[in-house]
């Protein structure tokens, strides 16, 4: 999972500017957000002149799984002080809590959970900003007909297709996908809203038949 | 401008999100059908942010053979189902990107 990190932080600095985001913003952006998939979104949103809003709803839509794994952690911590809970909230990644979640689970009563939390969560974070960096400053020197902002679509369809492991899971893919095709008309991109209320909508309904 | 507001407002949007639970009191539940709904976010949302970059140009709707990015992306699903590797994904959607452009 960790190897993993690099190359995304990497293909991430490289979409963001390749959609018009300076390097030294796109950096500064991975400090403050540090969430990949919300920036590669944004960046992508901002070159075609989405309006503030809409790329914060789009955001906020995103990151809305780092409320699932927030919930998750929760009854590991809950009797943290509240400046390690707020540290464990800014560190919550996919890796970072795909990591922990593992471990807790085989070690349910391991008294340094928040040790192990913050270790990988320190160790994956410097990986993933050295790769923004890096991604950042080799894309503004690559030409324009490598085509490369097609990696942002790309790293979506590779976040999001492993993911399908049943029923449930590819229907909700597929009736976000089907809706959002057909809702691009709308304005202010609302289609993404739509669609992704949709797909969370056919994936209950769905895991209740089966 | 824009760029800095987003900023701002994505850090405060995005932390907000990830420390929402860990700040409750313990004491607190976590209802069950919110949990079931955040279970498909991921796909759900991840798949409308992908979907229409293959499909669409601009607003025109083009679902064919001649459409470059659709093909590169259904070599890319497949790739992503087979490996699961986001790096694998993302260099074989790029190479295809190219040859289908160039066959086209």
């Amino acid at each position: 999972m960790l190897l993993a990190v690099a190359p995304f932080g990497l293909i991430t600095g490289v979409a963001m500017v390749a959609s018009g985001i300076p390097p030294a913003m796109a950096v500064l952006m991975s400090v403050t957000v540090f969430a990949g998939a919300s920036m590669i979104a944004s960046a992508q949103l901002l070159a075609s002149g989405t309006p503030l809003v809409m790329v914060l709803l789009a955001t906020a839509f995103i990151n809305l799984r780092f409320m699932m794994y927030s919930a998750t952690l929760r009854p590991h911590f809950a009797h943290a002080p509240l400046r390690w809970r707020l540290l464990v909230g800014y560190l919550v990644a996919d890796n970072v809590v795909g990591l922990s979640a593992g471990r807790f689970a085989d070690h349910p009563a391991d008294p340094a959970k928040l040790e192990f939390f913050l270790g990988v969560g320190a160790l994956i974070w410097i990986v993933w900003q050295l790769g923004v960096a890096a991604g950042a400053g080799i894309g503004a020197g690559l030409p324009a007909s490598w085509r490369l902002e097609f990696a942002a679509p790309l790293a979506f369809i590779a976040m999001s297709v492993p993911l399908i492991r049943d029923r449930a899971m590819l229907a909700a893919a597929l009736a976000s996908g089907v809706t959002v095709v057909a809702a691009h008309g709308l304005p202010l991109r609302l289609s993404i809203p739509l669609a992704a209320l949709t797909g969370m909508a056919v994936g209950i309904l769905f895991s209740r038949k089966t | 401008m824009t760029l800095w507001a987003a900023l701002i407002g994505m850090t405060v949007v995005t932390f907000a999100l990830r420390a929402s639970f860990l700040l409750l009191p313990p004491q607190v539940e976590t209802p069950p059908l919110l949990r079931r709904a955040l279970r498909y976010v991921p796909p759900a949302v991840l798949t409308a942010i992908w979907a229409p970059e293959l499909v669409f140009h601009g607003h025109d709707f083009q679902f064919s053979l001649e459409n470059e990015r659709l093909l590169a992306g259904v070599v890319a699903i497949a790739v992503a189902w087979r490996t699961r590797l986001t790096f694998a994904t993302i260099i074989s959607g790029l190479v295809a990107l190219h040859l289908f452009a160039w066959l086209i």
